[in-house]
């Protein structure tokens, strides 16, 4: 679609906005259009965010997260088990762990998982500095967060093949039922896994011991 | 690796042997394939449409395939089936299922979602209409069976077994799915000429651990499916001749995991995966011989009738009641004898509704009458005129 803009400099803010994804050129100009009625200062600073963020932003060190210094505010706190790694796939996924305030140690962003139909091999993904981690650090355990599909599933095979030799505590997420779930609307194949791998109650019972 | 194992399989001839029943007793259609509009009341046995090449005998077969598996058994394209010139089609059936009533209706209609409803209810899914009303359809499209290459058997293979087995249908996604990345990732070694060991067996294992599990229950099942075919094929063909069915599989020799280690090279040269379940077939031989060389148009077509009797046989004991059974132009190219033996065999009290198509009643009449069998015969001329004879 065209429009007729009065203002070239309109047009090319329009255009910007309709690079985003998901976003048309009638949203884009909706936007703009919106943030022509604001105050100078919140185009300014809507402006200063966007340009600072790929200028100054980095990637850990440590665990390639995104952070504003060389190492993360996740690795550099002293508060945290560094021995235990949670490896997941990307930066969503640390913060939809972190979220559930119930994971204390740190985590390594692989940055993908292993496609071949996508063009993803482990040459694309962060596993050196992971094998170089398990092998010169004191790492206790490794858990795998990757997701339940194949190609995660593959992934968590290659990195088991590469570090099983450490000899650390490999574990990954448990599969099963979801909390708040009925059975009848599970489906079969996650339901049947969590009869297989069902879990010993007391375990499940928390700081409720009768 | 997953150490999620697949449960047990019932004996499937281990369910008792007390059948619902199950009939289509009312059929309409509106605007459906030639049809214009049609109105059928059914015997719960034997029913018989006859009338010249056409005239739309089929078509009727294929309107009670819909109202059971919703959607054609010949045409995948739901618009193509509506009367040329028509925007909609409806199939209507009343079925009395384990002695209650059942509707299903079925309309369809051009650039829109197909309705499918069951007493006057919409399905969230169409999948889950699936089992209600079993049937099955011996067409003369099943000589595809034999002629084709192995994929249509081995799709047959899945489509019984995925009818007890859903574990069986998971594992061959999967399997599937890796064998897909394998494939990919074979080529672009070739590309790259850099060559990661670990890369490639992590997909070896990914296809061993599906592919082991999808050849147990295949050597399951055909070892199951073996004596039940037999059967029927002596019944049909009055013990002349010996026939068998064999399972091939690469995976009899060696286990997965070997085979793929043992084709590497010739994988990486041809640049995809030469070794595994993909590759199994249905073996069909008559006296020793490979039917689809030796096999006269008649034995072929005993072999194929006698399989999918095998697959009647497994559906009624999943199910619990006898599948509603399509024969289309079954008797085309069969002796005499052998007409009779297959009328004689489904009228036995082991099978249950019975649609047959045939171009002349000749074929029929005499046998039905002789084994006094409840049936109906009904007349279809070139302007969709149905006249029921008595």
């Amino acid at each position: 679609m065209s429009l007729n803009f009065p203002s070239k400099l309109l047009e090319e803010a329009v255009n910007e906005f309709a690079k985003l994804p998901g976003i048309g050129t009638k949203t884009a100009l909706r936007l703009v259009l919106y943030l022509l009625r604001q105050d100078a200062e919140v185009s300014e600073s809507f402006g200063n965010a966007v340009i600072r963020l790929k200028k100054e932003i980095r990637e850990c060190k440590i665990c390639h997260n995104l952070s504003d210094s060389d190492v993360c505010h996740i690795c550099s706190n002293p508060k945290r088990e560094h021995e235990v790694i949670c490896v997941v796939e990307n930066i969503r996924d640390v913060m939809s762990i972190e979220n559930t305030q119930q994971f204390r140690g740190a985590y390594h962003v692989l940055g993908g998982i292993i496609s071949p139909m996508e063009g993803i091999g482990p040459g694309d993904l962060n596993l050196e500095s992971l094998e170089k981690k398990v092998k010169e650090h004191k790492v206790k355990e490794i858990i795998l967060a990757l997701p339940t599909t194949m190609e995660g599933d593959t992934t968590n095979f290659y990195i088991y093949r590469k570090i099983k030799e450490s000899g650390i505590n490999i574990t990954t997420l448990a599969r099963g039922l979801a909390i708040g779930d009925d059975l009848e609307f599970a489906d079969e194949i996650t339901l049947g896994r969590s009869l297989v791998n069902r879990l010993d109650f007391e375990s499940t019972l928390g700081g409720r011991k009768p | 690796m997953p150490n999620f194992e697949a449960k047990p399989k019932e004996d499937v001839a281990d369910i008792g042997s007390h059948y619902k029943s199950m009939f289509l007793k009312k059929l309409s259609i509106v605007n459906f394939k030639n049809y214009g509009q049609a109105q059928f009341d059914f015997s719960d046995r034997i029913n018989c449409f006859v009338g010249d090449n056409g005239v739309g005998k089929t078509n009727l077969l294929d309107a009670i395939h819909y109202l059971a598996l919703a959607k054609s058994y010949f045409n995948a394209v739901d618009s193509q089936n509506i009367k040329h010139e028509e925007e909609f089609a409806v199939i209507q059936g009343d079925f009395i299922r384990d002695n209650h009533p059942e509707a299903i209706y079925c309309g369809i209609q051009r650039n829109k979602r197909k309705q499918f409803r069951r007493n006057k209810k919409d399905y969230q899914k169409l999948s889950e209409h699936i089992g209600i009303i079993p049937l099955v359809m011996i067409s003369p499209a099943d000589s595809s069976l034999i002629l084709e290459g192995g994929e249509e058997r081995r799709k047959f293979i899945n489509s019984v077994i995925a009818q007890f087995d859903r574990n069986y249908l998971e594992n061959l996604i999967q399997y599937n799915h890796a064998l897909l990345q394998r494939n990919r990732l074979l080529k672009d070694i070739n590309n790259s000429e850099t060559f990661d060991r670990d890369y490639l067996s992590v997909w070896d294992d990914q296809l061993t651990g599906y592919g082991q599990k999808i050849f147990e229950t295949r050597k399951d099942f055909i070892e199951k499916l073996l004596p039940v075919f037999s059967q029927f094929y002596r019944t049909i063909s009055g013990e002349r001749e010996e026939v068998e069915l064999v399972y091939e599989s690469q995976l009899f020799g060696n286990d997965m995991q070997t085979l793929l280690k043992e084709s590497l090279r010739k994988d990486l040269i041809l640049q995809y995966t030469t070794t595994g379940i993909h590759k199994d077939d249905l073996e069909m031989k008559l006296g020793g011989y490979p039917l689809k060389k030796t096999g006269s148009q008649g034995q072929q077509k005993t072999f194929l009738v006698a399989l999918k009797l095998a697959k009647f046989d497994f559906i009624k004991r999943i199910s619990g009641m006898n599948p509603i059974l399509l024969l289309d132009d079954v008797f085309d190219k069969f002796d005499h004898s052998r007409v009779e033996q297959i009328i004689r065999l489904v009228a036995e009290n082991n099978f249950g509704q019975i649609f047959i198509t045939d171009t002349s009643i000749s074929h029929l009449k005499g046998i039905l009458e002789e084994i006094n069998i409840d049936h109906k015969v009904f007349s279809v001329s070139h302007n969709q005129n149905i006249i029921e004879a008595e």
